[in-house]
């Protein structure tokens, strides 16, 4: 006599919507699962008709893609929602910004009009703030990765400590000049090819360790710019959306 | 560890001003920085210099644990409410943080606006357990506040506890500089007035003036006024207090007519998870079952419901504010409530098709619980179902004061079976006052017959009864505050010897789980609990020599806590068995015997013979009143329905996102 799931009415997907979001200021401390809470609680509140899957535990019918680590702001997380009334998408993005935490904020809502989305993240655009490394040092130290063919780091995972190239998946580099000369702060550009296993801003700190031994003095600051298919040139990143804009 | 915080970060700060520029410096070194960033939905910054009053409220446990609490979430919106007051919230910080603060001088934190908590006019602490009190210390340090109240300065915040654990507050007398006892919302209130009008008048008297305007409110302890003597054989001899316009006792507050307090009405949303992802409705306060051995049930007299149409509103609009997915129905004893069958009847044909579902928290033993139960989870999965017998056999069930036969007990329990739910939970404690190894072992046999009749109801083997127990500890102002607390190596024994004999059983010892703990936290518990000001100095040494998060198995050392009590307590004549597993006599001054909350000690006195003598009393919410003093003596009264509404007029949920869609 087992229970089973009750046979209620499940209303299906009518509409996809894609949706990016900035992880900003002090929410870039939110994990991807306390984003997650916190988007399934924020579309109750702006009462987004929401489809849901069956079941005993129905769940919001909710595609997340890619996200940032957690400590790193961005400007282009990207989220899948199935809904189950036809919406326009930006009366959604106006309803969901506002129920949302300042510093979860949604920038763009469109209709999915195309299949493979998360296929067309092909890679990320990051700004690494380094407060405390003289701009000299940094550009020193960007040459001497992108001089070599392959930096190995490593990173504690799940399943254990992993060696990997780091150097391979970044298409380009750069340091900016410094704002404000009187201040060490040199600030990359970094655009990084996504893969297995995904090479992230803080393994190109570590490659920068290990080429050039730049330590920075205070935790760097760093922020997901955008990500999205590669430019014809293959060293930066175009809108992510705009097939979908197009259809 | 506990050297004060150097103060470079804060040298050039104003008061008043955030220290998130240099927290947030810190929080890519620890872990979840998110418990220490705020920015909560719902949560509210004021201005500083608009409010003549500043209260920084804290739970003192981690975020995870004291985010949801209500009581704090309760004070913090009702004091915002104010136009010339602001409340902020700050929670202990995990050792990981308490280090780099430390060393890189970033003072105790509000999670609001980052402001230093001594900052504040106020610095209030909610206890719902003693074992918060070295997280307070830590606070206090962090915060750069001297942690004994006569040493601190005029523009030190006034330390203010409350909680249940406040109902003693001796153990921290000199940790803080007053307490509050009962429900806090119009307290904090008060408290605001004087603090408001004190500064208005230009501080007269400065902070002992100040303490002594709170003080002479007779609702407000403030454990300087007052001096302890003691006999030359450690007991107290009296307590009294210092000043002449000091009254010799304090009472509690009762908040009455809790329709008329919706709070809070804009929960608080965490983004970091935490022990509680759902909303929280109270439904009732205070309890009148009268289980001996409960401080909650005893404190929080008389019973005052909400009404049935005010709870549907605070769950409707907590809803639309939150966005949560669960709400519990809460309160000491839920499905006491007058009007239950008709709340949980209406809440759950209101919510039936969204997908929100309700929980009712409660424990008690009958087959009413159960259909409430199955009412609530009409759509939902039926995992587990938990009931609190607290006792395992009939004789220790009437000394405790909690009726329920065995028969009763598996009649419930096979209902729940029957009624799909798999597996069932009970509650019991170990170390009751009279309690023999029988006692104890008879929860096996009371689990083994549960299993039996379960597995004869369904016609099935898989389910389970998880049998849960933890060592009592006596509380003040209960009937069980003059009893003897079971020694840790004899509630071990008893513990261990429950688990054997649910091991052997061949036939059901598979379906039963068992989960305990052992009993040595509970001897700390029992010495913070019913401690006297002599404990201070043993919360202090331990606290110095590194206790944190005593609520924490983890971080917990009861090895480090019987230390400190043998430094700190090796001038007296009493050690930890004299606080702990001593019984006491009618006679003996208790600690707390000046802090009134409304139990008339005779009452008390009459209560624990009654519970020798194995004599149960009836619940007074059915029956006439038997005189536990409460309602006279606080002049208050039991509020409870029926109101006459039997279904809510209730708008039905909007079809959502009506406004989002396109036609």
């Amino acid at each position: 006599m087992a229970r089973q799931a009750p046979d209620r009415y499940v209303a299906p997907t009518v509409q996809r919507l894609r949706l990016r979001y900035a992880k900003r200021g002090r929410l870039r401390f939110s994990s991807h699962r306390d984003f997650q809470r916190a988007l399934e609680r924020a579309l109750r509140r702006a009462e987004v008709p929401m489809a849901y899957s069956a079941g005993f535990h129905p769940h919001p019918k909710v595609s997340y893609a890619n996200s940032a680590p957690t400590g790193v702001a961005s400007e282009a997380e990207y989220v899948e929602l199935g809904v189950s009334a036809t919406c326009d998408p930006e009366a959604v993005r106006a309803a969901l910004d506002a129920a949302l935490p300042e510093g979860l904020d949604v920038l763009d809502v469109v209709e999915a009009r195309t299949p493979d989305f998360v296929n067309r993240l092909e890679a990320s655009v990051w700004r690494v703030e380094l407060p405390g490394v003289p701009h000299d040092r940094a550009v020193a130290a960007v040459t001497a990765l992108l001089a070599a063919d392959e930096v190995i780091v490593e990173r504690l995972m799940k399943n254990g400590l992993r060696t990997f190239d780091a150097r391979g998946a970044v298409l380009a580099a750069q340091c900016a000049a410094p704002s404000d000369p009187d201040t060490d702060c040199a600030i990359l550009t970094l655009v990084v090819r996504h893969g297995t296993p995904s090479v992230r801003p803080d393994d190109v700190l570590s490659a920068l360790r290990r080429v050039a031994d730049l330590v920075p003095p205070k935790p760097p600051r760093v922020t997901r710019l955008a990500q999205g298919p590669l430019d014809e040139a293959g060293t930066s990143v175009v809108d992510p959306l705009a097939p979908d804009r197009a259809g | 560890m506990t050297s004060p915080a150097p103060t470079d970060a804060s040298a050039s700060r104003s008061t008043g001003q955030s220290v998130f520029d240099a927290l947030e410096q810190l929080l890519p070194l620890v872990s979840k920085p998110i418990q220490y960033v705020g920015g909560e939905v719902n949560s509210v910054i004021k201005d500083w210099d608009d409010a003549t009053v500043r209260w920084a409220l804290m739970y003192p446990d981690a975020y995870e644990v004291g985010a949801p609490n209500q009581g704090v979430q309760i004070l913090y919106e009702v004091i915002n409410e104010r136009p010339d007051a602001l409340a902020e919230r700050t929670y202990a910080v995990w050792p990981d943080l308490e280090v780099l603060m430390r060393e890189h001088g970033v003072p105790q934190f509000t999670v609001d606006a980052h402001r230093a908590v001594g900052d504040f006019d106020v610095f209030g602490l909610s206890f719902s357990t003693e074992l918060g009190y070295t997280n307070m210390l830590t606070a206090l340090d962090l915060a750069g506040i001297p942690l004994l109240a006569v040493e601190r300065g005029e523009d030190d915040p006034i330390v203010i506890a409350g909680g249940h654990a406040a109902f003693n507050p001796e153990p921290i007398a000199d940790f803080v500089d007053a307490a509050v006892l009962g429900d806090g919302e119009e307290a904090v209130l008060l408290v605001t007035d004087i603090v408001r009008d004190w500064k208005a008048a230009g501080r007269p008297g400065g902070r002992v003036g100040l303490l002594l305007e709170l003080a002479m409110t007779g609702s407000i302890y403030v454990p300087r006024f007052y001096d302890v003597a003691y006999l030359a054989d450690g007991r107290i001899q009296k307590v009294a207090p210092n000043r002449p316009d000091v009254p010799w006792r304090v009472r509690k507050h009762t908040l009455m007519n809790l329709d008329e307090w919706p709070y809070p009405k804009k929960p608080l949303v965490p983004l970091a998870e935490t022990v509680h992802e759902r909303m929280s409705v109270e439904i009732f306060r205070g309890c009148t079952r009268g289980c001996r051995f409960c401080q909650a049930g005893m404190i929080t007299r008389p019973v005052r419901e909400r009404s049935i149409t005010g709870i549907a509103e605070m769950v409707d609009n907590g809803l639309r504010r939150t966005g949560y997915e669960e709400v519990g129905l809460l309160s000491l004893s839920s499905a006491d409530h007058s009007e239950i069958a008709d709340i949980a009847r209406n809440l759950a044909d209101r919510y039936e098709d969204s997908q929100t579902s309700l929980s009712l928290p409660s424990t008690r033993v009958d087959a009413f619980n159960v259909d409430l139960a199955n009412e609530l989870s009409r759509n939902g999965r039926r995992s587990g179902l938990t009931f609190a017998p607290e006792g395992g056999s009939e004789r220790m069930r009437r000394v405790i004061n909690k009726l329920v036969s065995e028969e009763d007990l598996i009649r419930t329990v096979t209902t729940a079976y029957a009624a799909g739910w798999r597996q069932v939970k009970l509650y019991f404690m170990c170390g009751l006052p009279t309690e023999t190894d029988e006692d104890v072992l008879q929860i096996a046999t009371l689990a083994r017959e549960v299993i039996k009749a379960g597995r004869q109801v369904t016609g099935r083997n898989d389910i389970r009864c998880t049998v849960s127990i933890g060592g009592f500890v006596p509380k003040p102002h209960t009937p069980f505050q003059w009893a003897a607390q079971l020694d840790h190596e004899s509630t071990d024994a008893r513990l261990y010897a429950l688990r054997d004999a649910i091991r052997a059983d061949r036939q059901y010892g598979k379906a039963i789980g068992l989960r305990y703990h052992d009993g040595r936290p509970g001897i700390i518990e029992g010495l913070l609990s019913r401690g006297d000001r002599r404990v201070g100095a043993v919360i202090l040494q331990s606290w110095r020599d590194g206790s944190r998060f005593d609520g924490w198995s983890e971080h917990f050392s009861f090895d480090r806590w019987m230390a400190a009590a043998q430094t700190a307590l090796s001038g007296e004549s009493v050690d930890v068995d004299w606080y702990t597993i001593r019984e006491r006599q009618q006679a003996e001054v208790l600690p707390w015997d000046h802090l009134d909350s409304g139990l008339d000690s005779e009452w008390l006195w009459e209560d624990w013979q009654d519970a020798l003598a194995e004599v149960a009393v009836d619940d007074c919410r059915w029956t006439p009143c038997f005189d536990c003093g409460v309602c006279d003596q606080m002049e208050t009264e039991i509020q409870i329905g029926p109101t006459g509404v039997v279904s809510l007029p209730m708008p039905t949920v909007p079809s959502a996102g009506a406004v989002l869609a396109t036609p």
